[in-house]
């Protein structure tokens, strides 16, 4: 895929990750052990072929320019093209903030008059899915489409969810007869991943077009107001997929990952890319207990380990116990103490004796560097 | 060209024999080591630890896997503009290409590459050991005594010392006798093959050392002692720490598994001296639900669903459930199948273990082959062998690279026999 580019947009601030998010955007919340959720759609395009490719950022976006660095273990440290990150700036024309994901780009236009390949793949930096967009573009041409919006049938996501997404209608020849962001009621299941292919040309004029008129989102002011003016197609993605949304939907990512199925299909044939971080195997000592869990490098385990995640360097200390818990990178565990349904951010301490427990619909979130 | 105070030069030519099949295909340096890490890395992530960021990697015995590990230096920061690391290989001159002959030679060789940053020092170092060890301070008492060379000395046992050059020094430090295994060791200083040398002594010392034709071209056997017999100022710097050659198959399986004991002795877990090595692209391994893992390491992308007891696994081996791995070493890629039984083993890269087989059972009969070398009851698999189902191995055994299901001519092989591909020995 030569021919396309990419940009991932991560601005959207996303209070329902709670303390999660407070410190970082939802791309990158950590995920599965090792990743951050950017390092998926990043993954997926570099595993498409895709080398050029733009980040657009927002909110606390500090610790996402952190993980993504130059770009390198992704293999984007190139000489031509790369990995290209754009926060927003002041300008003249520009607030220094983005008013919405089409003025992100228009305010990044000239990354993309610069750059020469036809496609563009826009996508979203905070979701969970493996896969390559080969057969997206593919079905773009053979439709002679001008936009085509990715959209997976939603029927393994509560409802209540479905009014975060865009939902959409299709004819029988996959044409997008209706778009409603975020409906109260959404009428059909097929929620829009966010996934958009277009040419890189169109998009410049739309963009151009919607910003002079004042119109500063993608979806509801290009997508929607265009539905009927422009060929727009859906493509189905069928495998797995979830939006770091909410905490539970968080959560619920997590713990899919403890399925061999789930863990298969996003990390056992493509590989993943994430920051690496020179950690030694884990160790278990003689008490360890550890039943169906996700266990990082740099772990030292001696106490009970049950359907949990365990992020690197965590310590589980004699005695302790821990179940159906997220655990993320550095955090200690001491002796004695239970964890329940819980997601500990980075760097939490749980001390001697001390139990937390969460319930599994609403698990419990201690945020980083807390001590407990 | 900026000017480097120090650079290191690392030797890791040697094949290390001892080893057996694990260094059939690779140079010692290059064996796997500490569930993901392979023997170099330690060394060069003391250089890097100890701020010194030019390296020379003299490399001779099948290098290709070594070459590949250390690229340009990534993982350990080398990957500079000035410096970084440089494999040193061989090579053609005008009229003769040769081999690096020995140590000392292998250095005469790169003169030209050394020359090219003006060193202060040279720090001589082996790919060979386990060990963590701040060269910067070494160098700090190295300019303290205002020495021409320092040692690094580590105190043995007695009993081992004549198995090693031994230093005899004064009480300050100062050397003023050397012996190259000796019956009746003085002392118990060894050398760990750890040197620093003014770089304009040692490049005298080593084209006259070219020079002499009866020469063995060895630092230990001919530089060291040709530098006290002219009574350079040289010094033992004493060690105290983990330090391992893990040369013989008994070193390396108990070595890996120190790191196993609660509190292992050599830690590998001190964010303030990381041990850098590639890593591997692979996410954080899995234990299900069937799964019991206990006084191991595991590394990433492993799956367990058997038993893992006492033991270490590389990334990406897979555990089947039922299995039973003890007191073993499996290397990256391994699968080891439902309902198998691993005791003792070193089991190599990319090795299948069928279902119900068994190994490291039975008897303790050194290898009729190699008795030298598979003698401690440790059953070695060298890479890509499969081990057929239901197969039953006993102890000493050596499993060739590569074997397969033919090459079994029956399911029993006993302690101290061996299994080569094609069916015969080279």
């Amino acid at each position: 895929m030569k021919n396309v580019m990419g940009i991932i947009m991560s601005g959207g601030r996303n209070t329902k990750l709670k303390e999660l998010s407070t410190i970082r955007s939802s791309p990158a919340v950590p995920v599965g052990g090792k990743y951050r959720a950017i390092d998926f759609v990043l993954s997926n395009m570099v595993n498409s072929g895709i080398t050029n490719i733009g980040v657009i950022t927002q909110y606390s976006f500090r610790s996402l320019m952190d993980h993504l660095g130059s770009g390198k273990e992704w293999d984007l440290d190139r000489k031509t093209d790369g990995l290209f990150l754009f926060p927003p700036f002041l300008s003249d024309e520009g607030t220094g903030w983005y008013r919405g994901t089409a003025d992100a780009m228009y305010n990044n236009l000239t990354f993309l008059k610069r750059s020469n390949e036809e496609y563009v793949l826009i996508a979203q930096g905070n979701c969970i899915f493996t896969t390559t967009f080969d057969d997206m573009l593919r079905a773009h041409k053979e439709k002679e489409a001008d936009i085509t919006v990715a959209y997976r049938e939603m029927n393994d996501i509560p409802m209540e969810e479905l009014s975060n997404m865009g939902i959409m209608q299709l004819d029988s020849s996959s044409r997008v007869i209706d778009f409603q962001e975020k409906p109260m009621h959404p009428n059909t299941l097929n929620g829009s991943l966010g996934i958009y292919m277009i040419k890189r040309e169109l998009l410049i004029a739309l963009l151009e077009e919607s910003v002079a008129h004042g119109y500063y989102d993608f979806v509801l002011d290009i997508i929607i107001k265009m539905l009927h003016k422009l060929k727009i197609y859906g493509y189905k993605y069928n495998g797995y997929w979830r939006s770091m949304s909410t905490v539970q939907m968080y959560y619920k990512c997590n713990m899919d990952l403890l399925d061999p199925a789930v863990n298969n299909e996003l990390l056992g044939n493509l590989k993943i890319y994430t920051k690496v971080k020179d950690e030694a195997p884990a160790k278990y000592n003689e008490e360890a207990e550890v039943k169906n869990s996700i266990i990082a490098d740099g772990c030292i385990i001696e106490g009970t380990v049950e359907n949990s995640v365990l992020f690197r360097g965590v310590t589980v200390k004699r005695g302790a116990v821990v179940k159906d818990s997220i655990i993320m990178q550095g955090s200690i565990i001491e002796e004695d103490s239970a964890l329940n349904y819980a997601i500990l951010d980075k760097n939490v301490i749980l001390s001697r004796n001390k139990c937390l427990k969460g319930e599994k619909s609403w698990p419990i979130i201690i945020g980083k560097n807390v001590i407990v | 060209m900026i000017r480097k105070e120090m650079i290191a030069m690392l030797l890791a030519g040697g094949q290390g024999s001892r080893l057996g099949v694990l260094t059939k295909n690779v140079a010692k340096p290059a064996v796997l080591y500490g569930g993901k890490y392979r023997i170099i890395d330690f060394s060069l992530s003391n250089c890097i630890n100890s701020g010194i960021d030019t390296v020379g990697v003299l490399t001779q015995y099948q290098p290709l896997k070594l070459n590949a590990h250390i690229g340009i230096g990534k993982p350990w920061d080398m990957d500079r503009i000035d410096g970084g690391v440089t494999i040193l290989s061989p090579y053609l001159k005008a009229e003769i290409g040769e081999w690096f002959k020995g140590t000392a030679n292998a250095v005469y060789q790169n003169i030209q590459y050394i020359d090219k940053y003006s060193p202060h020092y040279v720090i001589i170092l082996s790919g060979d050991h386990i060990y963590k060890m701040d060269y910067s301070k070494m160098l700090d008492f190295h300019k303290e005594n205002q020495a021409d060379a320092t040692i690094s000395v580590i105190n043995v046992p007695y009993e081992e010392a004549s198995r090693y050059g031994i230093m005899n020094c004064h009480a300050n430090g100062k050397i003023y006798e050397f012996e190259e295994k000796p019956k009746n060791p003085k002392s118990t200083l060894a050398s760990m093959g750890v040197y620093i040398f003014n770089w304009p002594i040692l490049r005298e010392y080593l084209i006259k050392d070219n020079e002499c034709s009866d020469s063995e071209n060895d630092f230990g056997k001919n530089i060291i002692p040709a530098m006290l017999g002219d009574g350079k100022s040289m010094w033992a710097y004493q060690y105290s720490g983990y330090w391992r050659d893990v040369g013989t198959i008994q070193a390396f399986w108990e070595s890996n598994m120190d790191l196993v004991s609660r509190v292992p002795q050599f830690n590998l877990f001190d964010p303030e001296w990381r041990i850098y090595t590639p890593n591997p692209v692979k996410p954080a391994h899995y234990i299900a639900s069937s799964a019991c893992v206990k006084k191991s390491l595991v590394a990433e992308g492993c799956s367990v669903y058997g038993t893992v007891v006492n033991s270490i696994l590389f990334p990406g081996a897979y555990i089947e459930e039922g299995a039973f791995i003890q007191d073993s070493i499996i290397m990256s890629n391994s699968r080891v199948c439902k309902n198998a039984y691993v005791n003792r083993s070193i089991i190599s890269e990319q090795v299948i273990i069928g279902e119900k087989a068994r190994l490291g059972e039975g008897a303790d009969v050194p290898n009729e082959y190699k008795p030298g070398i598979y003698n401690s009851g440790i059953t070695v698999v060298g890479e890509e062998a499969s081990i057929p189902a239901d197969a039953v191995i006993g102890k000493n055994v050596m499993i060739d690279i590569g074997a397969s299901a033919a090459d079994f001519t029956s399911l029993n092989v006993e302690s101290g026999k061996s299994v080569f591909k094609g069916g015969v020995a080279e």
